[in-house]
């Protein structure tokens, strides 16, 4: 795309057209893209979950009744009983995990490269597949029961997919198995920032490796870690296609494994959805989801500089 | 593992108990997906279910990728998937690397206050806005389109400040240099400034594709016609209408498992040096 050089004469003129006009031509596709896709529809959410407007037809202001059903719904209690069940479990095995495998790939060894990739691989395959493939591990007549039959651990079939808790516990543990490789990168890259010395330091008198891992590894990496804390947080608030695979669109036998916005997209979906009362459930997904947020752009900003 | 050990120097016991660790870490992280790609290429006559415990197939078999092809437009459906995938990286490739060079290197009034505005719709998750903006997708009559699927995405605010964070790690001299020889803005832009930042364009890229393949709920809905389905909302319709046989599902998600994975592995040198550079931070 490099334009032609222009001789001297031409150029005091280009510059100074560029001076206010070119900025904004190459800043302008991404603004619109901003104010027509992010800004406008967070506004536009809030306004929306005032009506009972839906997808073919306009609606009209009903005040807070979507606000009033929603609140009445005890599919909603449930969602939000589920996430912060995901939440409390996800939140230390998600830190603690993924810490220990960025310790066990961190250094040059020969394969190590194949490895960190495969490590990889659950979190670059579609949340789609993974929960599939699940499900046939987990199936009645599948391998995990197979195996746990075989060396006698239970008699007869383990009901992880029928079952309200078994059902929420499997999503999780699918959760848990896809996030690993995501976390690792993050805390192979602030690895980087634990001081050998102290490791040194602390060998030479007579640390052992689980004590050198608390005292000098952890506190290494604590931003990282609160950080980690932090994303696990929104990410469990966001929870949809884990269990609406596992459990079916519907939450699981009895309805009771939903997760909010596997309620947003119930409401909203057919030609008939109702986008109002979708509106008022992410508006309440997001007053749930923003004290975290707000912690996260704050460490966002730290880790800037 | 011997307590004397230090993480500088490591013994034999050490490494073979690092390597049996990371061997096992293997088995959990593609245990399940060989067992998936395993069953995808076992017979209708062999029995996947729990009575044989067998993770070789005994009579490998394509029958039931042929199988999912007769009962889905498997193939159509992935070159829907292509399709986003391409206005996915290709906006994002254009759009977040003119925006991020402008925020990084040029002056303008008002620079400021568009960084603002792209850091502060970080805070905003997708799932909180996706209902406005199936609202504007049905509005602009692009419901059930592949373009009203990839619109919204052919520019992620993420992807501009981490193109911004690039230009700027450029020194400011080579920039100086260049207006004095006589560069404009493009020939900044196309000599100086794309060059330095490839590591994290190929990032970008990757993980655009990668998005675009893999995701879910705003395809569901914004497609309808049974046509226009991406790969992944043609699966949860594969498994959701013919949940019977498990070789046909299986065989399905390897179609849109294989292709990412080989993707991957192709670019993971990228991958992991643009990840290296500490340019993705969370």
């Amino acid at each position: 795309m490099a334009l032609p050089r222009r001789h001297p004469s031409a150029r005091s003129r280009s510059v100074s057209l560029h001076r206010w006009f070119t900025p904004w031509v190459l800043v302008i596709p991404a603004v619109l893209w901003l104010a027509i896709f992010s800004l406008w529809p967070a506004i536009n959410t809030f306004v929306l979950s005032f009506s009972n407007v839906r997808t073919l037809t306009g609606g009209q202001f009903v005040g807070l009744r979507n606000y009033l059903q929603m609140l009445a719904d005890p599919q909603l209690h449930d969602a939000v009983f589920n996430t912060v069940l995901y939440m409390v479990v996800c939140i230390p095995l998600l830190t603690f995990l993924p810490l220990l495998l960025a310790l066990l790939v961190e250094k040059q060894l020969p394969f190590i490269g194949f490895f960190r990739t495969v490590f990889y691989f659950p979190v670059i395959a579609s949340a789609v597949v993974v929960a599939l493939i699940w499900q046939w591990l987990l199936d009645d007549r599948g391998v995990i029961n197979g195996l746990a039959q075989s060396i006698g651990l239970v008699h007869g079939a383990v009901p992880f997919l029928t079952d309200r808790w078994l059902l929420l516990f499997s999503a999780i543990a699918l959760t848990v198995w896809k996030g690993l490789g995501y976390y690792m990168i993050i805390f192979l890259s602030a690895l980087g920032n634990v001081r050998r010395d102290l490791h040194e330091a602390a060998a030479v008198d007579g640390a052992g490796l689980v004590r050198r891992f608390w005292t000098v590894t952890v506190p290494g990496v604590r931003a990282t870690m609160t950080l980690v804390a932090v994303l696990i947080c929104v990410n469990a608030m966001r929870i949809f296609t884990e269990l609406y695979i596992l459990g079916g669109s519907t939450g699981g036998v009895g309805g009771q494994d939903v997760s909010i916005v596997m309620l947003i997209q119930g409401a909203a979906s057919g030609s008939n959805g109702q986008l109002g009362y979708a509106s008022a459930l992410s508006v309440f997904l997001f007053v749930i989801t923003v004290g975290p947020m707000i912690a996260l752009a704050r460490l966002n900003r730290s880790a800037d500089r | 593992m011997s307590r004397s050990r230090t993480f500088g120097k490591s013994t034999p016991a050490g490494i073979v108990a690092r390597y049996l660790t990371l061997l096992a870490v293997l088995a959990i992280t593609i245990g399940p997906l060989l067992w998936e790609l395993s069953t995808s290429l076992k017979a209708k006559t062999e029995d996947v279910f729990t009575a044989t415990l067998r993770f070789l197939p005994s009579q490998p078999t394509l029958q039931n990728y042929a199988e999912v092809a007769r009962t889905i437009p498997v193939w159509q459906f992935a070159a829907n998937s292509i399709v986003v995938a391409v206005f996915y990286v290709g906006g994002n490739l254009v759009g977040a690397t003119i925006a991020g060079f402008a925020l990084a290197r040029l002056r303008f009034r008002g620079r400021k206050l568009v960084f603002g505005l792209f850091l502060s719709t970080l805070v905003l998750p997708a799932e909180v806005t996706i209902i406005s903006q199936f609202q504007t997708i049905v509005k602009l009559g692009l419901a059930d389109t592949l373009l009203g699927v990839a619109l919204p995405s052919m520019i992620g605010a993420l992807n501009v400040l981490l193109l911004r964070n690039a230009f700027m790690a450029i020194p400011p001299d080579i920039d100086e240099a260049a207006i004095i020889d006589g560069a404009n803005v493009w020939q900044r832009l196309v000599h100086i400034g794309l060059p330095s930042v490839k590591g994290i364009l190929s990032v970008v890229a990757i993980l655009s594709f990668i998005g675009a393949w893999d995701d879910f709920l705003w395809p569901l809905l914004v497609l309808q016609s049974p046509d226009k389905l991406t790969l992944t909302v043609g699966l949860a319709y594969l498994h959701s209408t013919f949940s019977a046989d498990p070789r046909t599902i299986a065989a399905g998600a390897m179609i849109a498992l294989l292709p990412i994975v080989v993707l991957f592995v192709a670019l993971q040198r990228f991958f992991f040096r643009g990840v290296g550079e500490g340019a993705v931070k969370g």
